[in-house]
């Protein structure tokens, strides 16, 4: 063990010697894994972000939405079909909410987008979504001042809307937003409530929005006929799955057996969303990873470099008594040596450079422990393999040639 | 007593070129503890393999070695190396240090690849007290190219005897020193030799083989001749005859040398 110990210090002192050299070497190995770690974090960031914004949604969730408009050949993707009424929601309410009982809200869903809204003489462009009277308790989103619009408000389509914290501040810059009037288009809407701050979901500020009545929303705002979801909220965890086959099987039922919708529990929305994610992930993680092998050939090539320069000191070793093995452990832990430090250097870069990216750019960052162990190991075993070839060839050599060298 | 050194009927045929070499053709040689030996010859004539062979760098073709009692003409490549650091010391022409390590870790070179366990206190003690035998124990912490190459060779010489070898060799060691310097480290040399070690060196010149007791001269790969030095120089007197003359020189005062 004593020879092992002190090949490592002889390993030490032939990087250390050659200083600017063993730092540019390392380099490769330094960004390499440094891009891997930072492209992990960010990665894994994005998909932290999109998970948690999924759950934000409310528990116990579970959305209907049409299925893909398909037209010719062109599939529309998911949500984008026409097919889903209000009469749908009337008849989960009945069947499941009032019937069965496995479930506890649904609530009507359109996503507007952005509208012009003017009120107090000013004017903004917040989401304007129209929703039912159990969207609070679906998204467990609490009013904290006014009301939220009540059965009765979406029965008559009335002009009435619940501000979110974003418009109201905007809007009303000295507050007292709950009680004044709003305008879309030309149609004045009553403000009964707002919101509590939910904050950012997927870089969008949640509460820069405007809720009206579903009712109010289709025949005064959008006059559309369809809906774009439908949320319902399950009773609890344990009947999620069987309220998705109630929902699945009434639904079909009254389309006479056409499915021209889906229904998804959040597990099933995070994993569609997560997906793309992932791909991305493994895409950067792979693209990283070949500069990483850039860097184990770059060892590489330092290694030979350094065997055939090094030719009359590897003679003087053999000549001395090192046996071949000793000389291919020392240069074996050269390359070792350079790639694991390159590692852990990189490892802090990589660390560095996703905060650093995450501050400026305000993207969410979630660096990897397990990303981190294996870009530690990946790259000493980069160094055993790329570094085994020079330090094989330095161990073969000939005493007595090896002296001559010049 | 036994021989250090054995060589019976040794031959050594290179086999590399379009016509296989005889560079040695039948060697016998009996080395006594205690001997300091020059071999001497012309390019050529097979020294630098007898050498080779002498220091278990290679193998005979033909013929056979006993090294301390053990036959070395069969050993494997480590066992090779293991013979090298523990009963071989070498001394080279162009010293051989490693370049960028101090004085001292030059001369622990050879116990880092010993057999026995030594800590790294007792291998600093054993390469200082090596130092402190050729007179370099104050520039220990030099790195080679801070120090003359007298000064250079004779932490080669240290570096030999710090594994306490039967045999020092020597090849060609005053081959890149000037004439007062080779006499200095001849006059290391006879001082080893005096206190009982065995020294084999190859030289092609007369007067530093002058210095040796036993004289051997090879040609075509055969000894033409092998007998014991008449005259011997001794490296203090020459040392001390140059000093006076130098003195000398001065006193007089004729026109200044130009160096």
């Amino acid at each position: 063990m004593m020879r092992f110990y002190v090949t490592i210090l002889m390993a030490l002192r032939a990087l250390r010697r050659n200083t600017m050299r063993s730092i540019l070497t390392a380099l490769g190995m330094i960004i390499g894994v440094g891009a891997v770690i930072a492209m992990v974090s960010i990665g894994n960031g994005a998909k932290a972000q999109v998970q948690s914004a999924i759950a934000g949604l409310g528990d116990n969730l579970i959305i209907v939405s049409p299925a893909s408009l398909n037209t010719g050949g062109v599939r529309g993707g998911a949500g984008t079909g026409v097919t889903l009424v209000p009469a749908d929601a009337d008849a989960i309410v009945a069947d499941l909410q009032e019937g069965n009982k496995r479930v506890m809200s649904v609530s009507p869903y359109i996503g507007g987008g952005g509208m012009q809204v003017l009120a107090n003489g000013l004017n903004w462009r917040p989401q304007v979504l129209g929703v039912g009277p159990d969207w609070p308790d679906i998204r467990s989103w609490r009013v904290t001042e006014g009301t939220f619009f009540s059965e009765e408000d979406v029965k008559t389509a009335a002009k009435v809307a619940v501000i979110g914290k974003t418009t109201a501040d905007t809007l009303f810059p000295e507050g007292g937003a709950v009680g004044q009037m709003v305008r879309i288009g030309n149609i004045p809407f009553k403000v009964i409530g707002m919101m509590d701050t939910k904050g950012f979901n997927n870089n969008q500020d949640q509460d820069d929005v405007l809720f009206l009545p579903y009712t109010s929303h289709m025949k005064r705002v959008s006059r559309r006929t369809s809906l774009n979801s439908i949320y319902v909220k399950a009773r609890n965890e344990d009947v999620v799955d069987r309220v998705k086959s109630d929902l699945t099987d009434l639904l079909t039922q009254r389309r006479n057996g056409a499915v021209d919708f889906q229904v998804q529990d959040q597990a099933e929305i995070a994993a569609a969303r997560t997906a793309a994610t992932d791909t991305m992930t493994y895409l950067l993680g792979a693209i990283a990873g070949v500069s990483l092998l850039v860097g184990g050939i770059g060892i590489m090539n330092i290694m030979l470099v350094s065997v055939t320069e090094r030719t009359r000191e590897i003679g003087i070793r053999l000549a001395l008594g090192a046996h071949g093995k000793d000389v291919l452990t020392q240069f074996l832990i050269e390359a070792i040596l350079l790639s694991s430090l390159g590692g852990i250097m990189g490892v802090a870069l990589g660390i560095g450079g996703s905060q650093l990216a995450g501050h400026y750019k305000g993207w969410a960052v979630e660096p990897s422990t397990t990303a981190m162990v294996i870009a530690v190991v990946f790259s000493s075993f980069v160094g055993v393999f790329f570094g085994f070839y020079p330090a094989r060839k330095a161990a073969a050599m000939d005493p007595i040639e090896a002296l001559r060298y010049e | 007593m036994a021989p250090v050194v054995k060589i019976l009927d040794i031959h050594k045929i290179y086999d590399s070129g379009e016509v296989p070499v005889h560079a040695v053709r039948g060697v016998s040689l009996e080395i006594h503890r205690g001997e300091f030996l020059a071999l001497m010859g012309s390019s050529g004539s097979g020294k630098s393999t007898l050498m080779n062979m002498l220091g278990a760098l290679d193998r005979p073709t033909k013929g056979e070695y006993f090294l301390d009692g053990t036959d070395v003409s069969k050993l494997d490549k480590n066992d090779l190396a293991d013979i090298r650091n523990q009963k071989l010391g070498f001394v080279f022409q162009g010293f051989n240090l490693l370049s960028r390590t101090t004085a001292l870790e030059n001369v622990e070179l050879p116990l880092l690849y010993g057999k026995k366990r030594m800590s790294s206190k007792a291998m600093k003690e054993r390469a200082m007290h090596c130092l402190d035998i050729v007179g370099l124990s104050k520039r220990s912490d030099h790195m080679p190219n801070q120090l003359s190459g007298g000064q250079q060779q004779r932490v080669a010489i240290a570096r030999a005897l710090v594994n306490e070898p039967q045999v020092l060799l020597a090849d060609e060691p005053t081959g890149n020193l000037d004439s007062k310097t080779s006499i200095e480290v001849m006059g290391v040399f006879q001082k080893l030799n005096e206190q009982g070690i065995t020294i084999v060196m190859v030289t092609h010149e007369l007067d530093i083989a002058h210095y040796c007791k036993r004289d051997l001269i090879l040609r075509d790969g055969v000894v033409v001749r092998d007998e014991l030095v008449k005259d011997r120089s001794i490296a203090e007197r020459e040392l001390q005859r140059l000093a006076e003359a130098e003195a000398k020189a001065k006193l007089i005062g004729g026109p200044i040398p130009t160096v």
